[in-house]
């Protein structure tokens, strides 16, 4: 599975959704996800990828790692994973 | 109802290991956080807290006092001998059997828990010390403390994570105002600065790893701290009839629940928490001056407050001091409000405001008189104390000047 599908794989199911249902432009916002999501789903693709995303909830705009949109988390993890 | 006033108060806390310590380093704006000493440090994200540092707990306590006393209790046991020992009182026969101790603590006996579970799991071996169990018990400290004092009235503790101490507070309030009990022992203690606590914390992905810095645009999460504060609570006619020295009177608190988010805070429950306490205690919000906020330095937490603190006092907002002293003694957790009631009594007592200290930027979403970085002198008739938990759980509690 490639890094892209498995990110979309956790974020659907942190959303409850079909992967199917998750595009690039979505937000975490516009899938439902809120601040407690948004770390558990830190912590799954960390542990899937046995990667350590640098992420501070009290200051996301401020993290190296961009979660503004499902396309630029997806490219953060794979800059992390090839790091 | 009876009028209840604070005869001792008694801390340890990484900012000192009493209370004339702890006020002497509010004053001068000390900042007890540091790299955190313990073991397994280096597998920690997070490498700093607010440790207290020079205790020699095999000074104080006998070998037969520590095989029972986890770290919290240890705490507990030191502050509350300094609040009895200010206050001067003797428990025994009808004054003995009403009053007791409430106590406020979140995690019980971390430290207990973390040895044992390395002996266990880590290290593979099948048995544990006997006294596991009485050991890292949530009532531990406050069960102690009635043991050394002879308090036979009732006891217990208060668990309400970051509100532990402020709920555990007004219950005592309670008690004592309603004449069930002439004397609470109460507050809070804490001991969560072990490998696993701080772990836990690590993973929530809201803790700084540089430092406390509430209500400033740069702040990055929150510290933790350990400790722990007590207080000796008593009916004022009951004080006034033996001469006490009174540090400050209570004179209301409210408590009141989120019942929305299980982490973050809500400003509807922090602002019905903070009226609340001003109805309890038939003030008028143009009394309060001074309010030692629950400031934890999370973006959520200060916001949620600010904006809280505004709805409450409308214009008065920009005219009373909102410090939070966690910048200097990190957050105790189930202890933070007991430790954090020493900076109101100071402010009544004292006319000392204590700072929020590494403050660098103004945020416009927490515009108000944060008093930065340096203690300030002011008069001071009321104070109010907040402490708004994780699980929606906020307690306020109101003092007062004698």
């Amino acid at each position: 599975m490639s890094v892209k599908d498995k990110v979309i794989e956790i974020i659907a199911e942190q959303a409850v959704l079909e992967p199917s249902d998750i595009s690039m432009d979505s937000t975490l916002e516009s899938l439902g996800i809120d601040s407690l999501g948004l770390v558990e789903s830190i912590f799954a693709i960390e542990e899937a990828f046995d990667i350590s995303i640098p992420f501070n909830a009290n200051e996301p705009e401020k993290s190296d790692f961009d979660i503004s949109s499902v396309a630029t988390i997806i490219s953060g993890i794979e800059k992390l994973v090839e790091g | 109802m009876k009028r209840v006033v604070i005869t001792g108060a008694g801390t340890i806390n990484a900012l000192g290991h009493d209370v004339p310590q702890t006020l002497a380093a509010m004053r001068e704006g000390h900042c007890g956080i540091g790299e955190l000493d313990m073991r397994d440090v280096d597998r920690l994200g997070v490498q700093i807290g607010a440790q207290v540092q020079g205790f020699e707990p095999e000074v104080i306590f006998n070998r037969q006092q520590l095989s029972l006393y986890d770290r919290f209790t240890q705490f507990a046991l030191v502050a509350a001998r300094e609040a009895l020992a200010q206050a001067g009182l003797e428990f025994s026969g009808e004054l003995s059997a009403k009053s007791g101790v409430v106590l406020g603590n979140s995690g019980g006996g971390m430290q207990t828990l973390d040895e044992n579970y390395r002996t266990v799991y880590e290290d593979g071996k099948n048995r544990v010390h006997p006294f596991v169990v009485p050991k890292l018990m949530n009532n531990a400290a406050a069960s102690h403390i009635s043991m050394e004092f002879n308090l036979k009235g009732p006891s217990f503790t208060v668990a309400s994570a970051c509100a532990s101490s402020n709920h555990a507070m007004a219950q005592a309030f309670q008690m004592v105002r309603s004449g069930m009990s002439p004397v609470m022992i109460t507050g809070g203690a804490e001991s969560m600065l072990c490998f696993g606590g701080v772990k836990a914390w690590e993973g929530l992905r809201v803790m700084s790893k540089d430092a406390c810095r509430p209500f400033s645009a740069t702040r990055n999460g929150m510290v933790q701290g350990e400790g722990a504060g007590v207080f000796v609570f008593e009916e004022m006619d009951h004080a006034k009839a033996r001469g006490a020295e009174i540090l400050a009177e209570v004179v209301g608190f409210a408590m009141t629940s989120d019942a929305a988010d299980i982490v973050m805070p809500s400003r509807q429950g922090a602002s019905r928490a903070i009226s609340g306490a001003l109805a309890d205690a038939k003030l008028n919000r143009e009394d309060v001056g001074y309010i030692n906020a629950h400031g934890t330095g999370t973006a959520a937490n200060d916001k949620t407050e600010c904006s809280a603190v505004a709805d409450v006092f409308g214009p008065h907002a920009d005219k009373l001091m909102i410090s939070s002293t966690k910048s200097m003694h990190g957050h105790l957790i189930g202890g933070t409000g007991a430790v954090e009631l020493l900076a109101c009594i100071m402010a009544l007592r004292d006319g000392i405001i204590a700072p929020t200290i590494g403050y660098e930027e103004a945020d416009p979403e927490c515009a108000m008189d944060v008093v930065p970085n340096e203690a300030r002198e002011a008069n001071v008739d009321v104070a109010l104390s907040n402490a708004f938990a994780f699980g929606g759980l906020n307690a306020v509690m109101a003092l007062k000047k004698v």
